[in-house]
């Protein structure tokens, strides 16, 4: 292997059968691959940025590309975006979602609304001051309300995050 | 029927319990007693002079020592509107209910009461409407003070209540 000449001559006199669909990784980059490339996000939406997302999802910007599909159950979702105004009545529903969803789960906070609280963040008595108070978030979109191609940029981090996860090797999980 | 005649008509037939008439402004309003309020809410519907089939609104306001209810109401088969206002004390906030009359107002009035939390009597179920059934206060009157949590959730960003501070 120290000859890299050497090495290209080893993989020219493979069998081209072997040569063009044999590849060689770990099983760790390989689920992060396909985890990376299905992230199943739970039909969840709460305001204004709720319709931006599913902007996002129809046929212009279409999440579909991106292996996005919204997916009518807690239990076969992977990521959580939470698009919109958490008001306080809502927060223990959205957090009994988040504790339904299996593991591996991520959260998307879409919004200054979810980030932060948004225009209620000083005087609005009935709205959660960031939807981080309550469940961990992995990646924060800003805007009020984000456009879809933010929202892409946001699950596009969220992808590069999963695809630097190690689950297999990670040791007592 | 302008709000001259129905003010007119109710003088007559409720007397005292019609308490200011004020046509100098672009929604004439009749001040009425709020314990006679569903009587006179009956006859404006009934009467057919009147016929006020429609409930527009039924809003609430806080008017420092008094509480307010605002009723909008319109006649579609004759075309006239008007509007009938009661003021009640803070300490004794007590109207009584249209919602048999009018439909519409029982989520009207179950609004009022969350949020400035007027008691309608006789009300079939007067509970909290938007806010969640254990909350504390009536959050649109002046002088409300948001409780900090409800059942653990924080109310306020960090380090911005008093209690944060001191520590």
């Amino acid at each position: 292997m120290s000859n890299p000449k050497e090495t290209v001559d080893t993989i020219d006199s493979l069998d081209p059968a072997i040569r063009d669909n044999v590849i060689f990784s770990t099983l760790d980059k390989l689920f992060d691959w396909a985890r990376q490339g299905s992230a199943w996000p739970i039909t969840f939406g709460l305001a204004c940025c709720a319709i931006e997302m599913m902007a996002t999802g129809a046929s212009r910007f279409d999440l579909d590309r991106f292996g996005i599909f919204f997916r009518p159950s807690p239990r076969q979702s992977d990521v959580m975006i939470v698009s919109g105004t958490v008001t306080i009545k809502m927060a223990p529903l959205l957090r009994r979602l988040y504790e339904q969803m299996a593991e591996p789960k991520y959260v998307i906070s879409m919004g200054s609304c979810a980030n932060s609280g948004g225009p209620y963040w000083q005087y609005g008595y009935h709205v959660l001051k960031g939807v981080d108070q309550i469940v961990p978030v992995d990646v924060y979109v800003p805007g009020c309300p984000p456009r879809p191609e933010a929202l892409i940029q946001g699950i596009y981090e969220l992808k590069e995050k999963i695809k630097k996860e190690r689950i297999l090797s990670k040791k007592g999980k | 029927m302008e709000a001259k005649e129905i003010h007119q008509k109710l003088k007559d037939k409720f007397q005292d319990a019609i308490l200011d008439f004020n046509e100098e402004v672009l929604q004439p309003y009749i001040v009425v007693a709020a314990d006679k309020v569903d009587e006179i809410a009956e006859f404006l519907r009934d009467d057919d002079d009147l016929q006020f089939d429609f409930l527009n609104s039924l809003s609430s306001l806080d008017l420092g020592e008094n509480l307010g209810v605002v009723y909008h109401m319109y006649s579609m088969s004759k075309n006239h509107k008007i509007v009938i206002k009661v003021e009640v004390p803070k300490d004794k906030p007590d109207v009584k209910t249209v919602s048999h009359i009018w439909r519409t107002a029982d989520w009207h009035e179950r609004e009022a009461y969350d949020l400035m939390g007027i008691n309608f009597v006789n009300h079939p179920d007067l509970r909290r409407i938007l806010l969640p059934d254990d909350w504390e206060g009536h959050p649109l009157r002046k002088d409300y003070v948001p409780q900090k949590s409800w059942h653990g959730i924080p109310t306020t960003l960090k380090g911005e209540t008093e209690d944060d501070q001191e520590q």
